[in-house]
């Protein structure tokens, strides 16, 4: 079978050269176009995963490629060039600048004509443009996950990495986030994520991992995630 | 070298170099052992300063960079203890301006529990503002007339309020222990400026605690350059009482004139030596009593909370220690050390000069000694402070025998030559930054590192 | 009559100094407020780099006042102005490459950044003075005033005379053009944005493919050109003096303080406040009561809130309530 579009394969390792080891033989793949989910319990090493991915962690074994080429010892700077786009947790936005300057800050790589992309996010995330010379900050937490997304997809990425994009905004606005991630998917994007709201991500999700102490413990997609007894009594209570 | 025998060898060089200064002529050395001690006092002054620094640096990471304030408010306190009261200038005004002062006290006080109780808004901006005015006008009415009165006596000696020592005008040089009972005031007075400053930038970042010591040091040497009632400002005080005998009396002394005799030696300069020792044993003494008192709180739970809190706050904090509030306590010790140390020093020029108050003599200099010693190690700072005086006075003649090395070649009277030469005296400055940098950057743990 | 003679002489005593010390403590604490936002510390050798700064300008100044080189009225140091900024932007730029660059690259705490300020500013302080002298320099040439105060007393038949000096009214303009520059910069260019977007949020900055280096070295060089127009136009306006620059210190870090740290428009509004603050309780107002009030209400004394030995306490005094009420400053600042 041929490599998955993104793979982190076999990875071992922890922040920092000494540090101890947070993941030992975990593996996270992503194809073209699809959204894969990683959930588990708390610390069970899910953002660490995601991390290791994109480059934020030293890796004592495994590798990472993407699309076929070995991007093990890239700088998560240099990913971003690779086609990689990161959402952070918190943090993820640049609070005192406007809409328009986030996006264009997202951007800021390219060396060829932006607006048009900045208009894709702005028909993707329409709230974005009636608030685009608004300071980011002073946005609602569902708007500023959206400019967070915005700002990433700047680059033109082929995968999208979110890291719980749905702490702390209402239900309401989670579900409407998820519709938009699903949107981003079916433009060719892939996407991983971590997610907290382990049963509505999986929902959605072409693929799932259930992350226990850093080790794989179920694989397989959201549905049959979602069907299996362990993992809903473990999981999804119930 | 083991780590063991580090310090003590440190040490014995420092000395090696005081013993070199007082027996040897060669190179930049004097050769005189009257300097070679003069050294030493000012040394064993400023090693005093950098252990107070240190236990704010090096205890709890604290930047205060107002060192030469508190030590001013030192000096500014034996003048206030060890001088005899002027005559007439308590009932000419003296009271009249403690009166104002207490005006001005209360008006704040006041200010505070009105903007603690009013609500915000208008009211209280306007209510706070109209009670400020009120209060500043009224301090200044009672106080100028006050100041007015003090200042008219006899402005050409004194003009001052003066102290509190008992002896009168004329017998007030038989009471040198009033000196010794300054300096704890002078601890005590830097101790309260550290406190209103601390109380105000603590907590926050620590660039603030560093640009308010900044100001206050700026502010209490212009009190103490600009109001004349309180130490004659830049008209200086001289004829400080001492500790110490007097060299005159030492020489009239048959006793000590039959001694000096016996070993053969000058009677004058036996006199001045003897007076810089005595100076060097109390000095000493103090530095000894507050190196034991360092050490013994570094090893104490206080001192290891302190080093815990300044290695990680955030984990300090976790853990339920009030860190703001030990910053403070750590602050004001730290600084009541340096006024004691600069009420020390004023007495042992004898004179209260508040125009020789510089920032970077008597700030960054310690600076220099704390970094170069070795911050967080009581030793390290002392050793620090010895070394670093020792090259402060030393650097401009090695200065000057450098300049006079690269202008060998050049003739006399080129502007270039003289230029040079006359610019010796700010190698100082430009040595002192470049030895801070260096250390800072290669070595960051100072000649001897914390354990 | 006597009210128009009031507000001449309170203009003339009070508002066009305070306006020309605001302007120059704007353009000094605009710089602190800069490195702070992208280098996250304060920098103590702000004063004596503007001192450098001033002096690489007052040299070439000399130097072309020896060829006759003059635009009068306008005085020589402006047309020396442009070497002096790029001598300083050249010293900070290796300033940073030699001390502040090792700092970064350890992720040192900001207080060490600020201890090695401290050695930067000792440096430039001895080189100043081994280069320039520690003494008073003159530089100024040129008109000395836009208005003289006699003119002006012919001209309106006023008691009281109006004087505009040459180097206020530089300033001032100097000022708002280098306002206006720094704002469309900051917020109209890419690299401008950047800067503030590194300023913002250094890590997301990061990950969005802003080169840290960059940024710092463009915030470098504004800052050297900031600080040199700041140093330049306080020589100018006043003297040039190295103990005076390192004096400044304190109302610029009041300034930036007092508007909020890491925000421009806090830094000039702030430079203001304590101008003014700074001016008119130093300043003996009897001049402008003896117009308003009837002779009985005339002030005794010179009505002088404090004499102006104590301005820096003024500036300490602001900012000790700014910290106390308000430590973020008028302007959102970055950080308490």
């Amino acid at each position: 079978m041929a490599d998955p579009f993104l793979i982190g394969d076999n990875m071992t390792g922890g922040y920092g050269r000494h540090g101890p080891d947070i993941l030992h033989d975990c593996t996270i793949s992503v194809e073209k176009g699809e959204i894969a989910v990683i959930v588990g319990p708390n610390g069970a090493g899910k953002s660490t995963g995601m991390k290791a991915v994109f480059g934020m962690l030293n890796l004592r074994q495994g590798a990472v490629r993407l699309d076929g080429e070995d991007i093990t010892n890239l700088s998560p700077q240099a990913r971003v060039y690779k086609g990689m786009g990161f959402v952070p947790q918190t943090h993820n936005i640049f609070g005192s600048m406007s809409v328009e300057e986030n996006l264009e800050m997202g951007g800021f790589i390219r060396t060829d004509d932006i607006s048009e992309t900045i208009e894709q996010v702005y028909e993707l995330f329409p709230i974005l443009r009636e608030k685009r010379n608004q300071a980011a900050g002073e946005l609602s937490g569902g708007q500023r996950q959206q400019v967070a997304v915005g700002r990433a997809l700047m680059t033109k990425p082929s995968v999208l990495m979110l890291d719980e994009p749905t702490a702390g905004v209402s239900p309401i606005v989670m579900d409407e986030l998820f519709d938009r991630i699903i949107e981003v998917a079916k433009t060719g994007i892939s996407i991983l994520m971590v997610e907290q709201n382990a049963r509505q991500a999986l929902e959605i999700a072409d693929k799932g991992y259930v992350l226990v102490q850093g080790r794989n413990a179920h694989t397989g997609t959201g549905k049959s995630l979602l069907a299996d007894p362990e993992v809903r009594q473990s999981f999804l209570g119930g | 070298m083991t780590k063991d025998m580090r310090t003590p060898i440190l040490f014995a060089v420092m000395a090696l170099l005081f013993i070199l200064e007082g027996t040897t002529s060669f190179w930049v050395f004097s050769g005189s052992w009257n300097t070679s001690l003069a050294i030493l006092n000012m040394a064993l002054i400023s090693a005093i300063m950098a252990l107070g620094v240190n236990l704010q640096w090096g205890y709890a990471g604290l930047f205060n960079v107002g060192i030469m304030g508190f030590v001013a408010l030192g000096g500014l306190a034996t003048v206030l203890i060890s001088m005899p009261a002027t005559p007439g200038a308590w009932t000419g005004g003296g009271f009249q301006i403690v009166f104002s002062l207490l005006l001005g006290a209360g008006t704040v006080a006041a200010a505070i529990s009105l903007f603690k109780r009013m609500a915000p808004g208008r009211n209280r901006g306007i209510a706070l503002f109209a009670l400020l005015a009120i209060g500043f006008f009224l301090f200044r009415y009672v106080f100028d007339g006050g100041v007015e009165g003090v200042e008219a006596i006899n402005p050409a000696s004194t003009g001052n309020i003066g102290g509190l020592n008992p002896g009168g005008p004329d017998g007030y040089k038989d009471h040198g222990y009033m000196a010794l009972i300054a300096w704890p005031v002078g601890g005590l007075l830097a101790a309260g400026a550290a406190w209103i400053v601390g109380k105000t930038a603590l907590g926050l970042r620590s660039d603030y605690l560093a640009i308010a010591t900044l100001g206050i040091a700026e502010i209490v040497l212009a009190v103490v350059k600009n109001e004349d009632w309180l130490a004659r400002g830049v008209k200086n005080v001289i004829g400080l009482p001492r500790p110490v005998p007097y060299e005159v009396d030492l020489q009239n002394s048959a006793e000590f004139v039959a001694k000096a005799e016996s070993w053969g030696a000058d009677v004058t300069t036996a006199s001045t030596i003897a007076v810089k020792l005595s100076y060097g044993l109390l000095f000493t003494a103090v530095l000894l009593v507050l190196l034991v008192l360092a050490q013994l709180s570094l090893k104490s739970p206080w001192g290891r909370m302190m080093r815990a809190i300044r290695d990680n706050e955030v984990a300090a904090q976790a853990m339920g220690k009030n860190v703001t509030k030990r910053h403070l306590q750590i602050f004001v010790l730290g600084s009541a050390i340096c006024g004691l140390a600069g009420a020390m020093m004023t007495t042992l020029d004898g004179q209260l000069t508040p125009g020789s108050y510089q920032p970077l003599r008597f700030t960054f200099l310690i600076w220099v000694m704390v970094i170069v010693g070795g911050s967080g190690n009581n030793f390290g700072s002392v050793l620090g402070g010895l070394l670093i005086w020792f090259f402060w006075i030393k650097v401009e003649p090695i200065g000057n025998w450098l300049m006079q090395v690269v202008t060998f070649g050049m003739e006399d009277g080129s502007s270039l030559k003289a230029h040079l030469l006359n610019s010796a005296a700010h190698m100082r400055l430009f040595s002192m930054g470049i030895v801070l940098l260096l250390v800072l950057r290669f070595s960051p743990r100072g000649l001897i590192p914390e354990k | 009559m006597d009210f128009l003679n009031a507000i001449v002489a309170l203009s003339n005593f009070v508002l066009i100094p305070a306006i020309a010390y605001g302007s120059q403590l704007a353009i000094g604490a605009l710089g602190v407020t800069m490195i702070y936002g992208i280098l996250r510390f304060s920098n103590f050798a702000h004063g004596d780099s503007m001192a450098f700064g001033a002096m690489i300008t007052i040299f070439v100044t000399w130097w072309f006042q020896s060829m006759g080189v003059s635009i009068s009225p306008l005085p020589t140091a402006l047309l020396a102005l442009p070497f002096g900024i790029l001598g300083t932007a050249l010293m900070v730029l290796a300033t940073d490459r030699m001390v502040y660059r090792f700092y970064r690259q350890v992720k040192a705490k900001p207080i060490v950044f600020v201890m090695a300020s401290l050695g930067v500013m000792f440096i430039m302080n001895g080189v100043v003075r081994f280069l320039i002298g520690p003494g008073e320099q003159r530089f100024a040439d040129g008109a000395r005033f836009i208005i003289k105060a006699r003119d002006f007393k012919e001209m309106t038949g006023l008691r009281e005379g109006l004087a505009f000096k040459t180097s206020q009214g530089i300033t001032v303009i100097t000022a708002i053009l280098i306002v206006a520059f720094l704002f469309w910069f900051l917020n109209k260019t890419r690299t401008g944005k950047s800067m503030r977007a590194f300023s913002d949020n250094e890590d997301l900055a990061l990950l969005s493919g802003i080169n840290p280096e960059r940024v710092v070295m463009v915030t470098w060089i504004i800052v050297a050109s900031l600080i040199t127009i700041a140093g330049v136009l306080y020589g100018l306006d006043k003297s040039f003096k190295p103990f005076t620059y390192f004096q400044l210190l304190l109302p610029i870090f009041a300034s930036a303080i007092v508007g909020g740290l890491g925000n421009p428009l806090g830094a000039i509004a702030g430079g203001f406040v304590i101008a003014f603050s700074e001016v008119t309780i130093t300043y003996a107002w009897k001049k402008v009561a003896v117009y308003l009030l009837p002779e009985a209400l005339e002030p005794s004394g010179l009505a002088q809130l404090l004499s102006t030995d104590y301005k820096f306490a003024v500036s300490f005094v602001i900012l000790i309530v700014v910290l106390l009420i308000k430590p973020t400053g008028l302007f959102k600042g970055q950080s308490v």
